[in-house]
């Protein structure tokens, strides 16, 4: 049964819902390639195995029984260890949950499931997703299937590795800064970060409040759409959660992209792009050119900015999200503090790793009297510009294209004692959070044997113009079919 | 503009709940000073025009003040490390 594991979500969905395929065989496939492929790649954190084969079961009675199959009867499904599956640990990659049982499951988890995907495990991350590499989980190397000896990017290595290692079809994410888009990247698949506010963040565990989005990773953009379409929309339960309805993302793939405008940065993309991206990316502009697109120029002139305004907006918003992590009310305890200040003081040194502990201390800095204005007011007031720059930019253009990443997958270790280097790989990536902008990453051919991504961002709530042009670029192209050469089990 | 002395650290580890080791200490001193300096660009900008953007979409309305069966209590506690009785237990506040 091995050929299931190449099929995407949509073919799965269709032979299961034909009956030439059960449900069960689809998740027993999968489960098989995780145990043959994951030792190598340590992409899941836990697989919750009885729990996925329980759900296909008895997903194949009801089919069995006539009743209709779903969007995505019986397709597997990874979450990101920081989304909660009632009854399963939530990690977020660090040692401060330890303990920890959700009691309750995420709303976008919660969609997905209603909609007949099955889920077969929790997936590897960089703790409370702060990092580009997932080098920063307390628990375990990810590998990135195109080259065991490189990161898979980050925070959702473990997502993006899985879904090109075919141990998944397809995973969920989220994305603060690029942590969807990145690892799509540089393992060569594709990954949306819908606008702020279309996916519920009910149950995902919070980083930046005014930055995060929870959105899909798959190896086409038909399986984003599928996927998208199941997860969007309105929620009751999270305050941040746009009243907007759900568009139906898959009926609008096919439409022509002929006269579609994409905006090229040009000033921005010039510096800093290693060479041979930099090709791939034009040759992407051409692909698009081709098929029908017209590139064109597109000033936004305060984007070189925007990394330093994340990292003081993002930084600040986790000093006081990750308050909530003190000994006393989830996971991790230092038992033998003499005192409640003790208590959190040592709880949180023992639980928390290198990369929190140096984003906390950054974040109360730039909350902290007297540097309040100069850092955080201040990286809001250049957000606010950079948005600005972004409504301006969609009256010439319709969407606006960059490479994902300055460069393809760094080696394991290559950044880790260079926190500043690690946060440029994100340079490309955060402006479309900072402005609530929905960007996909598109797998747009290799570099030096690597996978690198094109990044098409759009307007708020313009999901279907990205997902339509970026299906227009793969069936105009065929990167996305290329597979990684070390996923063969051996 | 230097700013962050092993001092500075001091203040924001305690106003973080943090505990540091002396390497920790004078290892982010090095770092946040380096990447504060690098963020320095961002004072080049002028930004007496841009209303802070404190996030992308403001809620439009509050909901509906309807009250609704929580979480079952006893299930919230289970992720806890040390409940009793419905409580969570902490070491003594006061005189420690």
């Amino acid at each position: 049964m091995s050929a299931l594991t190449e099929l995407g979500g949509a073919a799965i969905r269709s032979r299961v819902a034909a009956r030439e395929v059960s449900c069960e065989e689809v998740v027993r496939a999968h489960l098989d390639r995780i145990a043959a492929l994951d030792p190598r790649t340590g992409a899941f954190l836990a697989v919750v195995a009885d729990r996925a084969l329980a759900r296909a079961r008895r997903l194949d009675v009801a089919l069995s029984a006539g009743r209709p199959a779903p969007a995505l009867a019986g397709v597997p499904v990874a979450l990101k260890d920081n989304l909660h599956l009632e009854g399963s640990p939530t990690t977020c990659g660090s040692r401060i949950l330890e303990g920890y049982l959700p009691p309750y499951t995420a709303t976008a988890v919660d969609r997905l499931e209603a909609a007949g995907a099955i889920v077969l495990g929790k997936t590897n991350m960089d703790e409370f997703a702060m990092g580009s590499s997932t080098e920063t989980s307390a628990f375990q190397t990810t590998r990135n299937p195109w080259d065991r000896e490189r990161v898979p990017g980050g925070s959702s290595g473990g997502s993006a590795a899985a879904v090109a290692a075919r141990m998944v079809p397809v995973a969920l994410g989220s994305d603060t800064g690029g942590s969807i888009r990145q690892p799509a990247a540089l393992c060569g698949i594709v990954g949306l970060k819908p606008s702020y506010g279309r996916v519920s963040r009910y149950g995902l565990v919070a980083f930046a409040s005014s930055l995060d989005q929870v959105g899909p990773l798959a190896r086409t953009v038909e399986d984003v759409a599928l996927v998208s379409s199941a997860i969007c929309g309105h929620d009751p339960l999270d305050s941040t959660s746009a009243r907007v309805g759900a568009p139906d993302l898959v009926a609008t793939l096919d439409r022509s992209i002929e006269g579609l405008r994409i905006g090229v940065p040009r000033d921005f993309v010039a510096q800093g792009v290693e060479r041979e991206t930099l090709a791939r990316f034009e040759e992407a502009l051409r692909a698009l050119e081709s098929a029908g697109a017209r590139v064109v120029d597109v000033a936004l002139p305060r984007l070189p900015h925007a990394i330093a305004a994340y990292y003081l907006v993002a930084t600040a918003e986790a000093s006081s999200n990750l308050a909530r992590y003190d000994g006393v009310r989830f996971g991790l305890r230092a038992d033998d503090a003499r005192d409640t200040r003790r208590l959190y003081g040592q709880t949180r040194d023992r639980g928390f790793g290198a990369e929190v502990k140096r984003r906390i201390l950054l974040g109360t800095f730039a909350l902290s009297a007297g540097y309040y204005d100069a850092y955080y007011l201040r990286a809001q007031g250049v957000r606010s510009l950079l948005r600005q720059d972004f409504e301006r930019g969609f009256r010439t253009c319709d969407l606006v294209a960059t490479p994902t990443t300055p460069a393809p997958a760094f080696r394991l270790g290559e950044k880790t004692g260079d926190p500043l280097q690690m946060y440029l790989a994100d340079i490309f990536t955060v402006p479309a959070n900072l402005a609530g902008l929905p960007a996909l990453s598109l797998p747009c051919g290799l570099a030096g044997g690597l996978p690198v991504g094109l990044q098409l961002c759009g307007r708020p709530f313009d999901e279907e113009t990205l997902l339509g042009c970026g299906s227009a670029f793969q069936r105009a192209t065929s990167f996305h079919a290329l597979v990684p050469p070390a996923v063969s089990p051996s | 503009m230097a700013r962050v002395t092993p001092a500075t650290v001091d203040l924001v580890t305690r106003l973080a709940s943090l505990s540091l080791t002396e390497e920790e200490r004078r290892l982010f001193a090095r770092q946040l000073e380096e990447i504060l300096t690098w963020a320095e660009s961002l004072q080049a900008l002028d930004v007496a025009q841009a209303e802070p953007l404190t996030a992308p979409s403001a809620p439009r309305e509050l909901r509906e003040d309807n009250p609704r069966q929580g979480l079952d209590r006893d299930r919230v506690l289970q992720g806890a490390p040390d409940p009793q009785d419905g409580l969570f237990r902490v070491p003594r506040v006061i005189g420690g």
